[in-house]
């Protein structure tokens, strides 16, 4: 099977510092792979790699097919991109921008200006298209440059952090039209802070640290893997005692938080026997009480920094 | 051939684009317009030479200053703003996007010497001789812009004013090596070895040999010399910023 992104043994060493660290994995046409990690993890260095800016010390990189290193023009020519940093032509118009990108990936005039039209309209642009972007709010900044990326209407689509920094509203209507471009058959790498965000639009996700990539999987799966971190939260009228409640063998740890108690377990059902009995015994009413599935940035946080730096 | 085509159709998007953007830039105003102005004031006013002698040193020196007065800025610009990093997202080779700066810069020196070339034919030169002259201008002001982007390849700055005054740095020497004040024969040995290694000093010279019939350098040999400069100039800016271009994009 052709894959939409191939990535074999990557590597891209800065001086001292390996940013990318024989990394490797596939994209499949048509999915929303989600690459997550912290600051310095390596992510940008991959994408600049994976979009032909920076060249790999090793490894080898396929897009659309294309060798990245061997086809760069290729490649590129299959690909729209978003950049980490907003970067679209402030002295020109929002029309201006979409123009030169179309030619420059070489869209028949008749195509360019349908494209562009269509994708202003549907960002909410084209009233503005004759404004200079310079008087462009970091939300229209931003929906332009989608609007950018899209119009040579590529394969593959590589965005770094598209929502960050943007108010609500923005950023929902971003996800919502990646979504839409995923469901008419675009592949999307998505470069993300924000778990919901990952969580919401994800097929599967790589987690990145420290130039390698810690695991990937599906959302649903890299909590499934991660079944230590469920925990209960439950609130008692009164505080208890927390080291009492860690002294029974199903309870991992017990951690206060706020008013509540989160009690971390593998089995559940055994520990709300425990707790039911614990306020009889104690004359404790149970206020409320929760099982709680570790959420993707408790996995995230388990992977990037250890189990411990979670349950604490 | 077709993709080769296809990227110097690319070069000419870019240059459209730094039309656009950059000759109203007041950096490039200043050093492209107003500089030579005031320089060409200078070497006319109070001077009673007759036209005809003047407009050799005065033709290069305008076209020189002009044509590579927007080409040292366009990097470093595109470079603070990152919007290099967005032409290079792009199926665009490094050269399309080098060759597209050339371009700008070399209309940019094209189009000002339509005026010291309307005051060329006050003189009533020979029609051979002018369309010799248009074509000299032609390669003078792609050598010089191939000039003007090589000096914004090095050091890798992404601020526009640090490039603009590195070369200055060079651009003013070679005016006073060139020809442009004291005509080359008239330069002690030592003098025309240190003139050969100027671009301008052919123009120049060229200028003086279909003006005046005086010249030092036979005038084939001025034509050649500015071509092998312009390739010499292309092909290292391409090289130097292929070079630093992770360091630009660092």
């Amino acid at each position: 099977m052709e894959y939409a992104i191939a990535v074999q043994e990557l590597t891209k060493r800065y001086e001292e510092v390996t940013a990318v660290d024989h990394i490797s994995f596939e994209v499949e046409k048509g999915e929303i792979f989600g690459f997550l990690g912290p600051n310095g993890a390596g992510k940008t260095t991959t994408i600049r790699i994976l979009t032909g800016l920076i060249k790999p010390d090793r490894g080898k990189a396929f897009v659309a097919g294309y060798d990245v290193l061997k086809n760069p023009i290729e490649a590129k020519q299959c690909m729209g991109v978003v950049p980490e940093v907003s970067n679209a032509y402030v002295d020109l118009t929002a029309w201006e921008n979409l123009a030169l990108i179309g030619k420059l990936y070489g869209v028949q005039s008749q195509k360019l200006r349908e494209n562009a039209t269509s994708l202003l309209k549907e960002f909410g642009l084209y009233e503005v298209k004759d404004k200079l972007v310079r008087a462009f709010s970091k939300g229209m900044k931003q929906r332009l440059l989608l609007c950018m990326a899209l119009v040579n209407d590529p394969e593959v689509l590589f965005l770094d952090e598209p929502t960050s920094g943007l108010d609500v509203e923005s950023a929902r209507l971003l996800r919502e039209k990646i979504a839409r471009y995923n469901k008419d058959g675009k592949t999307v790498f998505l470069s993300t802070h924000n778990m919901e965000e990952a969580n919401q639009l994800c097929h599967r996700i790589a987690i990145i640290n420290h130039g390698r990539i810690a695991a990937i999987d599906t959302p649903e799966n890299l909590r499934a893997q991660s079944m230590e971190l469920q925990y209960i939260e439950v609130a008692f009228n009164k505080t208890v005692n927390t080291q009492e409640l860690s002294e029974n063998p199903s309870i991992t740890k017990a951690v206060p938080a706020g008013n509540k108690v989160h009690i971390y377990t593998v089995d559940p059902s055994t520990v709300i026997e425990f707790l039911v009995e614990y306020a009889k015994k104690n004359n404790l009413r149970i206020l409320s009480l929760n099982t709680m599935m570790p959420s993707l940035e408790d996995v995230f946080l388990k992977l990037i920094k250890g189990k411990e730096a979670i349950i604490q | 051939m077709s993709s080769l085509t296809e990227q110097f159709k690319r070069s000419l998007v870019i240059a459209e684009k730094n039309i656009k953007i950059y000759y109203s830039k007041g950096p490039v105003i200043i050093f492209g317009l107003v500089f030579p102005l005031f320089l060409a004031l200078a070497y006319v006013i109070g001077r009673n030479i007759p036209l005809k002698e003047i407009l050799p040193g005065l033709i290069g020196m305008t076209t020189f200053f002009t044509a590579t007065s927007v080409g040292p800025s366009i990097v470093p610009w595109e470079t603070r703003s990152k919007t290099l990093e967005r032409l290079l997202c792009c199926p665009t080779a490094l050269w399309t996007i080098i060759v597209g700066d050339m371009l700008s810069s070399f209309l940019f020196g094209l189009i000002i010497s339509v005026i010291p070339l309307t005051l060329t034919l006050a003189l009533a030169i020979e029609p051979l001789k002018f369309v010799i002259l248009l074509f000299g201008l032609i390669i003078a002001n792609l050598c010089f812009a191939a000039l003007s982007v090589l000096l914004s390849a090095y050091p890798p700055t992404d601020i526009p004013a640090t490039s603009m005054m590195l070369s200055s740095l060079v651009k003013f020497p070679l005016v006073f090596i060139s020809g442009v004040f004291i005509p080359v024969d008239q330069l002690p040995p030592w003098g025309t070895a240190i003139a050969s290694i100027s671009p301008l000093t052919y123009f120049t010279d060229m200028v003086r040999q279909l003006f005046l019939n005086i010249g030092f350098y036979p005038l084939t040999l001025d034509f050649l010399a500015i071509i092998a400069f312009t390739a010499a100039f292309a092909s290292v800016a391409i090289k130097l910023h292929e070079k630093t271009l992770a360091k630009r994009l660092s």
